[in-house]
């Protein structure tokens, strides 16, 4: 693999110092790579990327991206840093205007920039348009999912992380997402996901590691892991509670 | 009646004043600051302190009390609850956040509240004060309504700091930022807002709406150090009527309770006045919990 673009090693965090949830978690994204993380509920999938995007404390283990530190990185410095982090429920202000959802996401750019780059969301995301002076309230699953991965892209970052980005969405939609996302990657942008949707989500990624109990299962690319019955095994817990 | 109504909407304004202070603290730090009523009557003081040290010539402006003396005094006076804010963030509220329970906040605002009532008590002593020895006769502009100059720029000063306040909230990058904490800190900061900015911003804003607020309340009424305390239940009435949070909400709330407050004392005795807030309180939230005007507004 080529130098990666973001390296996670031997990271543990939780939402207490004193009881990890995920432990000593390794895993790396190239630049323009698509990387989902799957495993059965509870296996801290959400944690790890909570943790990169700086909402957990890291209590030891190291993030880098592009080599610069970024552990236990301040949220609101990721998208200077390159990173974009769309959170799996409530990632978008329901209270504000389609329009201002993205005008506080364009915050950290200068301002004709920033409009710039919102004139090129809605160009990218069309069904977007018809709603921009109306409450991001209104919007459907699908539509805010688009205008959350479109609030994302505004500051150009290098990596995208997604928790679970086709949640309760109706599988068309979901289809829809994916292949917005595996357009995206066609753009030079990394991507890192966390999915339920395993089969999905590994039929458009590059790679996909496989997280079980807070720890690394297995990793390697998506097509392989597709057929591989040891997956199949985790997701039942067997693999699990073996150790 | 029209006389009652006048009035209502002349306390309503600065009801609204005042509790949009306190919505927007409310719904950005998270907690119900009690303390912001006494940064009104701070504020109050404050104005008066400056008045008094440099003993300013009181020339009145026209048919009004007061002059740009006082007018100067209330921007410092802003400033100066503005640093109170700041200090108390610093000391008290900023060392709590995040670690303990709003409700742990919430009695550390009641701490806070006692201790700068006392401190006012003290510097000033606890006597009625009037920013001015002006009399002033109120003029009849209609049949059984009869308004004081004073009162009509009270009313315009509340009403224009309103409308201030809605296209800052409305308009700047600031605002911006300020709404979308108020609905989601955690997502704020995914999209590159420091909270740490945004809520000294909001004590800034907060700190000097109350100033304000807390400076026409003593021109239309007088100076105590209970000032604010007696204004707390009314502005809380208001903002939780209004939605907490929502800044149209607020301003709404503000005239409602002051006009019901006024057109009241028509069919009950004045004593039983200061009840009507509560009742108004009580009513809202039975029948509507988040307020009646949430989630109505752009203003949040």
């Amino acid at each position: 693999m080529s130098a990666a673009l973001l390296s996670v090693a031997g990271v543990t965090a939780g939402y207490q110092p004193d009881l990890p949830i995920i432990r000593d978690i390794s895993m790396s994204v190239a630049a323009g790579e698509l990387v989902t993380i799957i495993g059965p509920n509870g296996a801290g999938k959400s944690t790890l990327i909570k943790a990169i995007a700086g909402q957990l404390r890291i209590t030891s283990g190291r993030v880098t991206l592009d080599g610069a530190d970024i552990t236990n990185i301040a949220t609101y410095r990721m998208a200077e840093a390159g990173i974009a982090y769309v959170p799996q429920t409530e990632n978008i202000f329901s209270t504000l205007t389609v329009d201002e959802n993205l005008r506080v996401g364009a915050q950290p750019l200068p301002k004709p920039e920033a409009r710039e780059r919102i004139a090129e969301a809605y160009r990218t995301f069309p069904d977007l348009d018809p709603f921009r002076r109306q409450k991001a309230g209104v919007l459907s699953g699908g539509q805010r999912q688009m205008l959350a991965v479109a609030r994302a892209l505004l500051t150009q970052p290098r990596l995208i992380m997604l928790d679970e980005p086709s949640a309760g969405l109706a599988p068309k939609m979901v289809d829809e997402v994916f292949s917005r996302l595996a357009g995206l990657v066609k753009t030079g942008v990394a991507i890192l996901m966390v999915e339920q949707n395993a089969k999905a989500a590994m039929q458009i990624s590059d790679r996909t590691y496989v997280l079980a109990e807070g720890a690394n299962r297995l990793d390697g690319p998506s097509a392989r892991l597709l057929d591989d019955p040891e997956v199949a095994e985790i997701y039942l817990g067997r693999a699990g509670r073996k150790v | 009646m029209l006389q009652a109504l006048a009035d209502g909407l002349l306390t309503g304004s600065i009801y609204a004043l005042g509790a949009i202070g306190l919505t927007l603290t409310m719904g950005i730090l998270r907690f119900a600051n009690f303390a912001h009523a006494e940064m009104m009557t701070w504020g109050a003081y404050m104005a008066l302190g400056v008045l008094t040290l440099f003993s300013l010539p009181t020339a009145p402006l026209g048919p009004l009390t007061f002059g740009w003396p006082l007018i100067l005094a209330t921007v410092i006076a802003a400033g100066l609850t503005v640093v109170l804010a700041l200090i108390v963030d610093r000391f008290v509220f900023g060392k709590l956040r995040g670690k303990v329970g709003h409700l742990t906040l919430v009695f550390a605002s009641f701490g806070v509240a006692l201790l700068i009532r006392n401190l006012i008590n003290l510097i000033f002593g606890g006597r009625a004060q009037y920013y001015t020895s002006e009399l002033q006769i109120a003029v009849p502009v209609a049949p059984g309504l009869r308004i004081m100059p004073d009162q009509v720029v009270v009313f315009a000063t509340a009403i224009a700091l309103v409308i201030a306040v809605h296209l800052f909230l409305q308009n700047t990058r600031l605002g911006l930022a300020m709404r979308a904490v108020s609905e989601s800190p955690p997502l704020a900061q995914v999209n590159g807002i420091s909270l740490a900015r945004v809520v000294r911003w909001t004590w800034i804003v907060g700190g000097a709406l109350a100033a304000v607020a807390g400076v026409l309340y003593g021109v239309s009424v007088q100076l105590r150090p209970e000032l604010g305390f007696h204004l707390l239940l009314p502005l809380f009435a208001a903002a939780i009527a209004g939605g907490v949070g929502n800044v149209i909400g607020a301003v709404l709330g503000g005239f409602l309770i002051g006009l019901i407050e006024s057109v009241s004392v028509l069919v009950i005795p004045a004593g039983y006045k200061l009840a009507i807030p509560f009742l108004v309180l009580l009513a809202v939230l039975y029948f509507r919990p988040t307020g009646i005007f949430a989630g109505t507004t752009g203003g949040k």
